[in-house]
C-alpha cells in the first residue's frame, strides 16, 4: 500500500501542538499493524486536557502507514463530533479519507442476538423434557416410517435398489474384515490371559478353553464387532447421509417421488443386519484362536484346547451371540442413518451428525447387551 | 494510477495434474492496483490457475514473481514473508465456523502482529466497518447470510491490509443487487488499500464493471487465449471465442 517500510525503527508518534489557527495533530513515524503505533485512546485525554476548537493535522513527516492510522482518526474524529471541534481534514493522505469514508458508511447498529433465557428457566419451563419429548417423537415416526418401508420392500414395491444393497454388504463385510480379525484375537488373548491367571492357581488351566469359547461366542465377539461396525460403518453412514443433507441430495430423491427411506435407509439397514452375525461368528472363531495361541504357551496343547472348547461351546451359546448381533447391527444402523438424515446444512452438522451416530450407537449396545444378559438369566439359556 | 507497475508476472506458467496438463504456456502480467479478471469457460482451470497463484499447488513448468521476486525460488521463510502480503477470500467465505465473526477476523491479527487484545479489538471493529459488517462482531458466520459471509471473508482478508487480493468467484450465489455491492466493495478496497486485485469470475457484469485486466482460458486448446482490458478484448479480440463469451452469444458450435 505504501512505500516499503524504512529498515531502520521510525516510531510512530503523535502530538498535539497549538498553532496559528488553531491546534494541530502532528502524525510521525510508520503507522503500521507490524509495529504497533498509538490508540485513539491514548491521545483523547490531551485532545481533552486543552481548549481547542478546530483541530488540523500535519502529515509531514508520516512515514507508512496501514489500518492502525484509519483507526486512530475514525476514533479522534468521532471525539471531534461530540465536542463540537471543527475537523480539519485538509492535510490527510487521500488513501485515508476514503477508507474513514468507507468505514463510516454504515453506522454500526447493535444487531442483539436474541439472548438465551438463563438455564434454570429453561429448566423450569420444561425445556429438557420438551426436547427430550420431541426426540422421541421423532424416533417413532422413523421408526414407523421405516416399518412401512419394509412393508413396501416385502410387497415388492419399494425404489430399493438390488445394487445399492450388495455395495453396501460388501462396504460393511469384506472391507471391514481386517480390523475385526485384529481386534477378536486381541480380545481372546486378553480373555485367555485374565483368566488363566486365576485358573492356574487350581491347576486348572485347561478350562481357559471354555472361558474364551463361551466369553467370546455369548457375548465379546458381539459387542467387539458392533463397537467396531459402530466406529466404522455407522459414521460412514452419518456422514454420507449428513453430505447428502447438506447439498440436498436427499431433497432431490423426495422431489423424484422417492423415499429417502426406501432408497437410502433401507439398503444400509439390511446390509448391516445381514453382515453383523456373519461377522460375529468369524470373530468368536479367530477369538478361539487367540485364546488358543495364549493357552499354547501354557501348557496346553492344541489338540486338548480343541478338545475343552467343543465340549464347552454348544448350539445355544452360539444362537444367543447371533441374536445380539442382529440386534446390535439393527441399532447401528438405525442410529447412523437417523443422525445422517436428521443432520442440519451446513459442514459442522456433518461432524455433529456423526459424533452423535457413534455416541447413540455404543450406548445403545451396552444397554441392549445388559437387557438381553438379564433376559438369558430369566430364561436360564 | 501511475505508470503502470508490474506486481504479478506469471512466466511460462504450465499447470498439470499428475500427467494430465490443465492448462500450459500461460504468459501475463497484473500491474500494481489492477482488478485482473481469471475467464473461461466452466471446467479451463480458473480457480487451478488462482491456487496456483496463492502458491497452494506447484506449477509443473514455468514460475511466478511477486515484485520481481520468484515464488518459486524462495525459501520457506521467504514464501511466508510473501504469502502475508495476500489476502485471499474462498468462494464459500472460508469463514471458521466455530468461531465468531470477531474472532475470525482477529486470528491473523493475533498471529502476525504485536498489537495487545484492546487494539486488536478496535481493527477488528474497523475491519468489519469497511464491509458494512459494523455490529455483527459476535455473530457466528452459520447466523448471517450468504453475501454477508463474503463480506466477512473480505474483513478477514484485509486484516493485515494485504497488498494484493486473491478472490475466487466473489460473486457465485448472490444476487444481482449483492453482487453489484461486493463490486463497488472490491474497487473501494482497491482503491483505499491501493491493493492489487486478482479475481476468478464469469459474471460478465462484474468483469466489465471492475475489471481493467484480464486472462482468457480455453479449455479446448488449454492455454490463453488472450489477455487485457475486458472493454478491448470484447470488440477487439482476434478469437472469437473470447468476443463470443464477453458478449454473451452462443454463435455457431458453441
Amino acid at each position: 500500500m505504501s512505500p516499503a517500510p524504512a529498515a531502520d525503527p521510525n516510531p510512530a508518534r503523535c502530538a498535539i501542538e497549538a498553532r496559528a489557527g488553531g491546534s494541530t495533530l502532528v502524525l510521525s513515524g510508520d503507522w503500521t499493524v507490524a509495529r504497533g503505533a498509538p490508540r485513539a485512546a491514548d491521545v483523547l485525554p490531551q485532545l481533552r486536557a486543552q481548549p481547542v476548537r478546530e483541530l488540523g493535522f500535519d502529515c509531514s513527516a508520516l512515514g507508512s502507514w496501514d489500518s492502525l492510522l484509519v483507526m486512530l482518526l475514525l476514533g479522534i474524529e468521532e471525539e471531534c463530533a461530540r465536542a463540537g471541534i471543527r475537523f480539519d481534514t485538509a492535510n490527510l493522505p487521500e488513501g485515508a479519507l476514503r477508507l474513514m469514508a468507507l468505514a463510516r458508511a454504515v453506522r454500526p447498529e447493535q444487531h442483539a442476538r436474541p439472548a438465551r433465557a438463563p438455564w434454570w428457566r429453561r429448566l423450569l419451563t420444561g425445556e429438557p423434557l420438551l426436547r427430550a419429548w420431541g426426540e422421541l417423537l421423532g424416533a417413532l415416526a422413523f421408526l414407523g416410517e421405516l416399518l412401512i418401508a419394509l412393508g413396501k420392500l416385502c410387497l415388492g414395491r419399494a425404489n430399493t435398489r438390488a445394487r445399492d444393497f450388495l455395495w453396501f454388504v460388501q462396504q460393511a463385510g469384506p472391507a471391514a474384515i481386517g480390523i475385526v480379525t485384529l481386534i477378536s484375537v486381541l480380545v481372546g488373548m486378553i480373555l485367555a490371559y485374565l483368566g488363566s491367571v486365576q485358573l492356574r492357581q487350581f491347576g486348572a488351566q485347561i478350562y481357559v478353553a471354555d472361558l474364551v469359547g463361551i466369553g467370546m461366542v455369548r457375548e465379546m465377539a458381539a459387542l467387539m464387532t458392533g463397537v467396531i461396525m459402530a466406529g466404522r460403518t455407522g459414521a460412514a453412514y452419518a456422514a454420507q447421509l449428513g453430505t447428502m443433507q447438506t447439498r440436498e441430495e436427499i431433497d432431490a430423491i423426495r422431489t423424484l417421488g422417492m423415499s429417502p427411506m426406501e432408497f437410502l435407509v433401507l439398503p444400509r439397514l439390511l446390509a448391516l443386519v445381514l453382515v453383523m452375525p456373519l461377522l460375529t461368528l468369524y470373530s468368536g472363531v479367530l477369538g478361539m484362536c487367540g485364546g488358543a495361541l495364549v493357552a499354547t504357551g501354557m501348557d496346553v496343547s492344541w489338540t486338548q484346547y480343541l478338545h475343552e472348547t467343543r465340549l464347552a461351546v454348544n448350539l445355544t451359546h452360539i444362537s444367543t451371540g447371533l441374536a445380539k448381533s442382529v440386534v446390535f447391527g439393527l441399532l447401528i444402523a438405525l442410529a447412523g442413518c437417523r443422525a445422517g438424515i436428521q443432520c442440519g446444512r451446513s459442514s459442522e452438522a456433518v461432524g455433529k451428525a456423526t459424533t452423535r451416530a457413534v455416541v447413540t450407537a455404543i450406548v445403545a449396545l451396552i444397554v441392549a447387551d445388559a437387557a438381553f444378559n438379564i433376559v438369558y438369566q430369566r430364561l436360564g439359556i | 494510477m501511475d505508470a503502470a507497475q508490474p506486481h504479478i508476472e506469471v512466466r511460462g506458467l504450465t499447470m498439470a495434474y499428475g500427467s494430465r496438463v490443465i492448462q500450459k504456456d500461460l504468459d501475463f502480467t497484473v500491474n500494481r492496483g489492477d482488478i485482473f479478471v481469471i475467464m473461461g469457460g466452466s471446467g479451463c482451470g480458473k480457480s487451478t490457475l488462482l491456487k496456483h497463484m496463492i502458491g497452494l499447488y506447484e506449477p509443473a513448468a514455468g514460475e511466478i514473481l511477486y515484485g520481481g521476486a520468484s515464488f518459486q525460488r524462495a525459501d520457506d521463510e521467504e514464501r511466508d514473508r510473501m504469502r502475508r502480503g495476500w489476502g485471499i477470500t474462498y468462494q464459500g467465505g472460508g469463514l471458521f465456523s466455530a468461531m465468531t465473526l470477531a474472532e475470525n477476523v482477529a486470528l491473523p491479527l493475533q498471529q502476525y502482529t504485536p498489537l495487545d487484545a484492546a487494539t486488536i479489538g478496535e481493527l477488528v471493529s474497523y475491519k468489519l466497518a469497511l464491509v458494512g459488517l459494523a455490529g455483527f462482531e459476535e455473530y457466528y458466520p452459520s447466523e448471517i447470510s450468504g453475501g454477508m459471509q463474503k463480506r466477512a471473508g473480505l474483513a478477514r482478508a484485509i486484516a493485515l491490509d494485504p497488498e494484493i487480493l486473491f478472490f475466487d468467484e466473489p460473486s457465485a450465489g448472490l444476487d444481482p443487487i449483492s453482487s453489484r455491492l461486493l463490486d463497488e466493495l472490491i474497487l473501494h478496497m482497491r482503491d483505499a488499500l491501493g491493493a492489487t486485485v486478482v479475481m476468478v469470475t464469469h459474471e460478465l457484469a462484474s468483469i466489465f464493471a471492475i475489471g481493467n485486466n484480464s486472462v482468457f482460458l480455453d479449455a479446448e486448446t488449454r492455454t490463453m487465449l488472450d489477455y487485457g482490458d475486458p472493454q478491448r478484448l470484447l470488440t477487439g479480440s482476434d478469437h472469437e471465442l473470447v468476443r463470443r463469451f464477453l458478449s454473451r452469444s452462443a454463435g455457431e458450435g458453441a
